[in-house]
């Protein structure tokens, strides 16, 4: 595929050919090329029109070529949490699940609530291998009290903020985060989860919740916060409200009554809510623990028409990377969260468009226009000339099985482990320079 | 390792009724006053996180009835204490030279946990609120010494059942040997959820439809501070659920009651009723041992 040349060797340009773009931004859905010159998409064009040389080629027949991926939603552990992911780590994963571009998120230790620890995340020596977008705290420490300095973190960096892990639960904070972020134009991203009805639970509220003696989240609990979010929203002109790992039927009626109603709402939803259920943490799999927890099959059914419909913006991993220790323990001690940037496009052309019937076009769009337009990522989420040259490569028709032991990821907590796939990655674009290849 | 040790027990729920037969069977034949060395120089590990008397004391008398010897590991005065993990206990235990672990955990899945990864059979003693198979085997064994079968049988479980283990393997158990299951309490102790545990549990928030023509009524504890700040008050509770001798004559005149224990007299039921000649509950405890000794020997291969 990639001639002879060094391919870790800096280069000019890099000439896709052949490949399918699909562009959901631009409404292409065509055989093209596309050029990448100096980081930058150079030109895109018919089949063989595009003249004069690249110092590389990259053969894409029988592949799609998309607008790099963004994931609104990464748990990169850095600063402190080394033992369970790196930047650089974590960045590796991405690209080898096809992502461009990651938004981290603030839960660290400490917390990045300063301008000076989103600059950290920012800065090269974290070996970051995709773009990464850092999300700050919302409130100091993210102890939901009081605000972040936002103009700071917005001119360091951070393209949103929240305090994801932790819900915002005092009104008059989130109204007050929420006007701050419509002065400043910056999305204020909410977990929404009622932790007054969540005290000890470990997993969705139903019959296997029941079942396995495990004290259940009721889907209230997160339904109740994303209404009183949108009712903010619908109040404070101009204030943008993102929901985070969207899970349950109430709360998607919530979003979609903020969207009827010309509030600046948006979700996200992650590949492990459109695909399992509750009911499959079997005995007690803590690689099936996340929160918001796996949730019924009517809640499912809501998200996966949600997802065909438009109402939801964009696919986003939670990926949240444990050790080891951290997982195997107690199904109640155990941590939240599973990793997910290398299954993320596999279970989206799995489940969503072989099983669903949704269009590749809509699943890229997903990953890709959709995120971009959450955060105002400019010059991302579409291949028009002059964005960024950040581009995903993918194969729709690859048949292959997960191995989480062959994951970039430090760490192994996922529930996909020997899954069988339709759809791979094959190569990933960072501003020009290849980053990932399929072996 | 990724299934349990043959002769495992850790719940109800995934064993079938010709095991539970076999197991109620072989309780039989087990008597703790005729000692059989079935399990000698077996070294049984009694691994307990939570308090217990019934359980502990019967699952020991069990094992040294049957010759083998026991090591009690309390989570105070161990190295679960310094934090130890379940699991490296486990290893430790393993390395110390255990054929066999009981486990009781404050923690549901707790004894899947540890026997998903030792080569040993795991007993659950009661795990959090999930299962305490143990004492559902005994009850039935308890049952069937006054009762011809369990199937066709009606039996009204009262009381608080959402956190109850001794529930959830009470109506696994009772409904796959064929008995109709009654469940009753107010919604915040029997949450409607309650009726999807097992094919066939009806729910009730009346006591009279639960004890009306019931063969067996089987009380559970209401902890107090489980009713604080509940809608339903102490005295609401007395009220609606209590079980007192006016009550019990609702059921059939041969029926029996039954409770785990520990009783508090005056909540759940009154003296009259623990005291009457309808209660069975010294007999459960009397059928633990038995009970215990047969799920041993089945566990350590000595179900002869």
């Amino acid at each position: 595929m990639l001639s002879a040349k060094n391919s870790k060797r800096e280069i000019a340009s890099l000439l896709i050919k052949g490949g399918q773009v699909i562009d959901p931004a631009e409404k292409i859905n065509a055989p093209m090329d596309v050029l990448l010159r100096e980081g930058r998409v150079a030109e895109i064009a018919l089949p063989n029109k595009i003249r004069g040389s690249a110092d590389e080629r990259f053969d894409a027949r029988g592949l799609v070529v998309a607008p790099g991926f963004i994931d609104l939603h990464v748990h990169l552990r850095e600063p402190g949490q080394s033992y369970k992911e790196t930047i650089a780590s974590g960045t590796a994963a991405a690209a080898a699940g096809g992502f461009t571009s990651v938004c981290t998120m603030p839960n660290t230790d400490p917390v990045v609530d300063s301008a000076e620890w989103v600059a950290w995340l920012r800065h090269p020596e974290r070996g970051a291998v995709v773009n990464v977008f850092p999300i700050a705290a919302a409130t100091r420490s993210s102890r939901g009290a009081a605000l972040t300095d936002f103009a700071a973190l917005q001119r360091a960096g951070a393209v949103a903020v929240t305090d994801d892990g932790k819900p915002i639960l005092e009104d008059e904070v989130m109204r007050a985060a929420l006007r701050l972020g419509a002065e400043l134009n910056l999305p204020v991203v909410q977990h929404a989860e009622d932790t007054r009805m969540t005290e000890g639970c470990s997993m969705n509220e139903g019959a296997t919740s029941f079942r396995l003696g495990l004290r259940g989240m009721p889907s209230a609990a997160e339904a109740n916060i994303v209404d009183r979010d949108v009712n903010l929203a619908q109040q404070i002109r101009e204030s943008r409200l993102h929901v985070a790992h969207l899970s349950t039927s109430d709360a998607l009626k919530a979003v979609r009554r903020g969207k009827r109603g010309k509030a600046r709402v948006t979700c996200e939803v992650t590949p492990h809510h459109f695909t399992l259920l509750d009911a499959d943490v079997g005995e007690y799999n803590t690689n099936f623990k996340m929160n918001p927890p796996l949730r019924s099959a009517a809640d499912r059914e809501a998200i996966l028409v949600a997802l065909a419909d438009g109402t939801v913006d964009a696919i986003a991993t939670d990926h949240a990377p444990h050790a080891a220790h951290e997982k195997q323990v107690e199904f109640e001690r155990a941590s939240f969260g599973i990793t997910g940037l290398e299954t993320a496009l596999a279970l989206a052309l799995t489940k969503l468009h072989r099983e669903q019937k949704i269009s590749l076009a809509r699943v890229v769009e997903l990953f890709t226009a959709g995120p971009a337009r959450v955060f105002d990522l400019r010059g991302r989420g579409s291949l028009a000339r002059g964005n960024f040259g950040d581009v995903t490569i993918f194969d729709p028709k690859k048949r292959w099985t997960f191995e989480a032991a062959k994951s970039r990821s430090l760490s192994r907590n996922t529930p996909f482990d020997g899954w069988q796939f339709t759809g791979k990655v094959v190569a990933t674009v960072v501003g020009g320079k290849m980053v990932y290849r399929a072996e | 390792m990724n299934t349990a040790a043959r002769g495992s027990l850790l719940g109800i729920e995934h064993i079938d009724e010709k095991e539970i037969v076999g197991l109620l069977k072989l309780a039989r034949r087990m008597n703790p006053l005729k000692a059989r060395p079935l399990l000698r120089n077996k070294r049984i590990v009694l691994l307990f996180y939570e308090a217990s008397t019934r359980t502990r004391s019967s699952f020991e008398v069990a094992a040294k009835s049957l010759g083998a010897m026991t090591v009690l590991v309390l989570s105070s005065g161990s190295s679960i204490e310094k934090g130890e993990s379940l699991l490296d206990t486990g290893y430790t235990l393993r390395g110390v030279g255990a054929d066999a672990i009981v486990i009781r955990h404050p923690s549901a899945g707790a004894p899947h946990l540890i026997a998903k990864h030792l080569d040993i059979p795991v007993i659950n003693a009661g795990d959090g609120m999930h299962e305490h198979p143990s004492q559902a085997l005994l009850d039935a064994f308890t049952i069937l010494k006054r009762k011809k079968s369990i199937k066709g049988l009606q039996v009204g479980i009262i009381g608080d059942i959402y956190h109850s283990r001794v529930a959830r393997s009470a109506c696994h158990l009772l409904t796959k040997l064929g008995a109709k299951v009654i469940l009753c309490g107010p919604p915040e102790l029997v949450p409607e959820l309650a009726a999807t545990l097992a094919p066939g549990l009806r729910l009730t928030r009346h006591i009279e439809e639960a004890l009306r023509g019931t063969d067996v009524v089987m009380l559970l504890r209401v902890q107090k501070e489980r009713l604080a700040g509940q809608k339903i008050g102490l005295q609401d509770y007395i009220a609606r659920y209590q079980m007192n001798a006016a009550r019990l004559k609702l059921a059939r005149r041969d029926a029996i009651v039954m409770h785990p224990g520990p009783i508090i007299r005056g909540l759940e039921l009154t003296s009259e009723v623990v005291d009457g000649p309808q209660s069975v509950i010294q007999e459960e405890v009397h059928n633990g041992v038995p009970v215990r000794m047969a799920i041993l020997a089945r566990a350590l291969g000595k179900a002869k």
